[in-house]
């Protein structure tokens, strides 16, 4: 066996990368372990990243970096069967400088992330799987990749959503069909000029659209539509329990009704689909999650969970670059100490919960249940877009009132079953 | 835009063996199948003749979600080996 080396990183995506960036700065010996051709090419995001939360934490890299469109429109549309009603919101508080959130491919951002990583002093090996950890004592001292073993002081486990190897550290639950929603997309390139047309966006700027209702057939989830620089990334995300239950559909099935509503398709005709990719989402924040850190072993991103659905927002990237941020500040502590032992790297534990990541965690500890409510996805989008039906259309007969229609609306949400409990719920987004 | 089209468009390096293992003596018993509706890459059917369920695994986008969803246990999936799988361009 070879000399240990200091830190090995499992997973070129964003908490990898981001670790392994800080730790190279902070003159640590760094391998980055990424089992795909380079970092990102098997990663993906609906997505968008804000990125206000990570500044703080990685200050010096985002005047040059690969994003794709700073988003300065919001919308949030109700499906119906028939109609849809969406609030579009815009200010120039998103104009601000620096941009709060910019939309992102991962293939390209992820690899520049790698590259800086390299320039930094640390290694990135592409195309390596790890299989196993190396446990001596119940201790991590290693990881093994394809066959070869690799010693390492400490091993941060940064293998996404799944994460194999925090599951063998003991560490986490196996994912559950609760905690877990699979997304599909579709990249499809439209050309700069032909997206600021189509979206009626001013010269550089994107939108970010979430869709809810009908679309998934009263399945916790939704459908999103970026913009990029060149290219539209559009997409649904199904729950996985919610689906099991009620298996009406096949997902890549929806995905094409989904491009074929009006809502939709004007925005992507005759568009070039050039990519199709799908990737699970942790749903259940760090419920699945013992403890992130271990003798030898620090977990980060979506391999702890730390990702939310808060409904309106959808966020995960920046948990991934800022738990990297940590988990490398405690290795940097753990190598002053010279003791990578749980003692000693439980102070990762610390530095999560006076951050953001684990504030926000706990204040939307609850919206997974609230979210979960099937009511959300068939009845009130259908509701909703029954009742401006009757406020809008004109047919033969007269007209009732517009204080009549809505009185009876409003009766309607009260007296339906479950009704009050779902107003009640609302408090938990 | 039929399915085997987009896949068509992704980047895939095969391997020769694959990276999921179906044990059929666990799935025989499985009504629901909820791995042929759910997989995104629709790589999953039932062969008519055996009744077995099969894989085209050259297909597959690694997300995991057959693995997740199966409610049997009959999955062993691992991720393709280092360089081999899907590779995506944009993500």
């Amino acid at each position: 066996m070879t000399e240990a080396l200091e830190a090995v990183v499992v997973g070129g995506g964003l908490g990898g990368l981001a670790a392994a960036y800080t730790l190279a700065k902070g003159g640590v010996q760094v391998l980055v372990l990424e089992r795909g051709d380079h970092p990102g090419s098997k990663n993906v995001t609906g997505g968008r990243l804000y990125l206000n939360p990570v500044r703080p934490f990685l200050p010096d890299l985002w005047e040059e970096a690969p994003l794709e469109r700073p988003v300065t429109r919001e919308v949030i549309t109700a499906m119906g069967n028939g109609g849809s009603a969406s609030l579009s919101f815009t200010s120039n508080l998103f104009r601000q400088i620096p941009y709060h959130s910019w939309t992102v491919l991962r293939s390209r951002f992820d690899r520049w992330l790698g590259d800086k990583v390299g320039e930094a002093g640390g290694f990135v090996v592409p195309q390596k799987r790890v299989t196993d950890l190396l446990l001596e004592d119940g201790r991590v001292v290693g990881v093994v990749a394809d066959g070869e073993e690799i010693p390492a002081r400490v091993v941060i486990a940064a293998d996404g959503v799944l994460s194999f190897m925090a599951q063998r550290a003991g560490l986490r639950e196996p994912l559950s069909p609760r905690y877990a929603a699979v997304g599909v997309k579709e990249v499809i390139r439209l050309g700069e000029e032909e997206i600021e047309r189509r979206f009626s966006l001013p010269k550089g700027e994107g939108s970010a659209h979430l869709f809810f209702g009908s679309i998934t057939k009263g399945v916790f989830g939704g459908g999103f539509l970026y913009t990029n620089r060149d290219t539209v990334s559009l997409g649904m995300v199904v729950g996985i329990e919610a689906f099991r239950r009620s298996p009406s559909f096949q997902v890549p099935e929806l995905l094409e009704e989904f491009k074929g509503r009006p809502e939709v398709a004007p925005y992507i005709e005759g568009g070039e689909v050039v990519e199709y990719s799908a990737h699970l989402i942790p749903e259940g924040g760090a419920r699945p999650l013992k403890r992130p850190f271990g003798d030898g072993i620090l977990v980060v991103g979506d391999a702890a969970g730390f990702a939310l659905n808060m409904g309106i927002t959808v966020r995960g990237m920046e948990f991934a670059l800022v738990s990297g941020v940590l988990a490398a500040r405690t290795v940097l502590k753990a190598k002053e100490r010279g003791d990578f032992s749980s003692a000693t790297l439980s102070h990762y534990q610390e530095l999560l919960s006076k951050s953001f990541i684990a504030k926000d965690m706990r204040t939307f500890e609850g919206t997974l249940e609230a979210l979960e409510n099937p009511r959300l996805y068939d009845h009130y989008p259908g509701f909703l877009c029954s009742l401006l039906e009757r406020l809008f259309y004109i047919g033969e007969g007269p007209k009732e009132r517009l204080s009549t229609t809505l009185f009876q609306a409003m009766m309607d949400v009260a007296l339906s079953p479950g009704g009050w409990k779902d107003l009640w719920d609302l408090r938990r987004l | 835009m039929k399915l085997e089209e987009k896949l068509a468009l992704d980047f895939f390096r095969n391997d020769k063996e694959s990276h999921i293992i179906i044990d059929q003596e666990k799935c025989r018993g499985c009504e629901g199948k909820i791995c042929i509706s759910i997989c995104p890459g629709g790589l999953y059917s039932v062969n008519e003749e055996t009744g077995e369920l099969t894989v085209e695994y050259a297909g597959c986008l690694e997300c995991g979600s057959c693995l997740v969803a199966c409610p049997e246990g009959a999955l062993s999936w691992s991720y393709p080996r280092g360089g081999f799988g899907v590779q995506y361009r944009y993500g």
